[in-house]
């Protein structure tokens, strides 16, 4: 802020921009801090995947890479951890990722169809339809824990995709957010789209949708990092292995630590922070852009 | 709010709608329901036959000394998440929204922790703080302190609590650089042609500008730290040692999926509703605000 006016700030230019270098050094030192502090603890687990299992829990902490990286991912992707069900780890990523991915397409797919029928048509009911997506804002699915798992297992959804998936692709502030944008698109738009003799469905799809194009991608980056890092409601509907995520699997691995595998543990959550981190970080601009305004 | 210009008809967008409105009733409008109606029945130990017994359930829940300790467990937790995460993001944002080299970069590498699922969060922190295989832990017990978190309950607290708050930086600096960037240049040049130095500078001018910023991750935070951090208390302490880091969430779990307690389960669940119904209106009510700005 400071450096931005130097002449204003002070009169004596050589005392202000010595004291702008100090303030910028001092400004780099604790963001170099700060981000070193981020990435500490990711350091510690990629360097510790490297080395053999006795090495960690001999509790020597190693600080440079290891000579025993290809053979613990190796060994991780296809058996997992050698102590309990052996669940892959290709078979836990491969479950996450159709979990992550399902719940993004469809709570997009869901909440700009019914964003859409609110924004762009009046009916009877319109605001009471709104109200009761908006209300399910309160009603996170940790605090109806027990009744919820009984919805599902009457439905004979647990240990499904289908129970893991169906009950989180309601969503309120995907809705929000893109009847928020819809109200923003110009009436003479839909006029003249209505005097081609465009119905609904073609102005959806060849106005809507490309309009909706950037709105869609920062949702996109939200809704996968939050399908791939489901904890709790994958953790009440799935018992068998055949659909275990990699978020559980990890927290499972670790189970009674005296003989826990800590190098496959390692392993194991390098692979699990990989995707949704690298959405976030290839997809920044978008993401960014959508946290900020889909909050607001 | 609505548009002047829409299309007729009424079939179609019930139809639209149908899917939504689907999952809402079936996932979330009959099981909040049947958390209410529960909360006031209470089961036989084996589940056999079931009474209505009005307010009991809750009546036994704020008399249990356990949901006392599991309520002060919980504001524990939650402030002191909220209060790290969000001074350090702060002070991040500050920092970052000077005009020096590299300062997409930095934006960059302090953002990622967003796509961390708490539960890995957790394991991350495992290792930084196992008395055994953790960088720090060992180093605090080669000190000579006594530091095993999965002993001692403040120790696990604390550990929850720094694991918790890390993951929550990213998101309240992306905010508070939002925030701080959307503040008019004029304001600050003003002030500093008043000669007001930049902490003082800070105080008076920027922080009070950010406050509906502060106030709105005020209430997210909390809320995070409320509902969203399960996976962090159950990958690192189960809710122990002697339940010393059991939150609300965490004993709504323990008794509805592991002791199978109908009624008293149900009731934890009504009162949690009863809290994000707060916070959410609190939080509504301060963005109404920051709109009429």
């Amino acid at each position: 802020m400071s450096q931005a006016l130097p002449a204003i700030a002070a009169p004596d230019a050589a005392a202000s921009a010595a004291r702008r270098a100090r303030a910028d050094w001092v400004t780099h030192g604790i963001l170099i801090l700060g981000v070193a502090l981020f990435a500490l603890p990711i350091w510690l687990v990629l360097v510790g995947s490297t080395h053999d299992a006795a090495t960690i829990s001999r509790g020597e902490v190693p600080l440079l890479p290891g000579a025993h990286a290809i053979e613990t991912y190796a060994a991780v992707w296809s058996q997992g951890d050698t102590r309990r069900a052996q669940v892959p780890v290709s078979t836990m990523m491969l479950n996450s990722a159709v979990m992550a991915l399902l719940i993004t397409v469809g709570k997009i797919v869901i909440s700009i169809l019914s964003a859409y029928a609110v924004a762009f048509f009046s009916f009877p009911g319109r605001m009471l339809c709104f109200w009761a997506i908006f209300v399910t804002l309160m009603l996170p699915v940790e605090v109806r824990i027990f009744p919820t798992f009984q919805v599902v297992s009457d439905l004979g959804l647990v240990n499904t995709y289908t129970g893991l998936i169906v009950p989180l692709i309601a969503s309120a502030t995907a809705t929000l957010l893109f009847r928020q944008f819809f109200l923003t698109i110009p009436d003479e738009l839909v006029e003249a789209a209505k005097m081609d003799g465009a119905g609904p469905m073609r102005f959806f799809r060849d106005v809507v949708l490309p309009l909706s194009a950037t709105n869609i991608a920062a949702l996109f980056v939200i809704l996968f990092v939050y399908g791939w890092n489901q904890y709790l409601w994958p953790l009440l509907i799935t018992t068998s292995a055949d659909v275990e995520t990699i978020v559980i699997g990890i927290v499972k691995m670790i189970g009674a630590e005296a003989d826990t595998e800590w190098n496959r543990v390692m392993a194991t959550t390098v692979l699990a922070l990989l995707p949704p981190v690298a959405v976030v970080i290839l997809m920044q601009k978008w993401f960014v852009k959508g946290l900020v305004e889909t909050e607001k | 709010m609505r548009r002047k210009v829409i299309f007729p008809g009424t079939a179609l967008p019930y139809l639209l709608l149908a899917p939504q409105l689907a999952i809402t009733v079936v996932f979330f409008f009959w099981p909040a329901a049947e958390a209410v109606w529960f909360s006031f029945l209470r089961q036989d130990a084996f589940g056999i036959s079931t009474q209505f017994v009005g307010l009991e359930n809750f009546q036994d829940l704020f008399a249990d000394p356990l949901y006392l300790q599991v309520v002060r467990n919980t504001l524990v937790f939650s402030v002191s998440v909220t209060a790290i995460a969000m001074a350090v993001a702060l002070l991040l944002a500050v920092l970052a929204d000077r005009h020096i080299r590299g300062r997409e970069a930095y934006r960059t590498l302090l953002i990622w922790p967003y796509a961390v699922a708490p539960a890995v969060a957790a394991v991350l922190y495992i290792f930084l703080f196992h008395p055994n295989i953790g960088l720090l832990g060992r180093a605090l017990n080669g000190m000579g302190i006594a530091w095993d978190y999965r002993l001692n309950g403040d120790q696990a607290m604390l550990v929850v609590v720094l694991a918790a708050a890390w993951k929550q930086v990213s998101y309240n600096f992306l905010f508070f650089l939002a925030g701080l960037q959307s503040i008019p240049r004029s304001v600050l040049e003003a002030a500093a042609i008043d000669g007001a130095r930049p902490v003082r500078r800070f105080w008076t001018v920027v922080f009070p500008l950010l406050s509906p910023t502060t106030f709105f991750l005020l209430v997210i935070n909390l809320t995070y730290a409320f509902f969203d951090t399960f996976g962090i208390i159950d990958a690192l302490t189960k809710g122990g040692p002697a339940n010393a880091t059991q939150t609300l969430i965490y004993r709504a779990y323990i008794d509805g999926r592991v002791n199978l307690d109908l009624g008293s389960s149900s009731a934890q669940s009504v009162v949690l509703m009863v809290a994000v119904m707060i916070l959410t209106l609190v939080q509504f009510r301060f963005i109404e605000r920051k709109v009429h700005y």
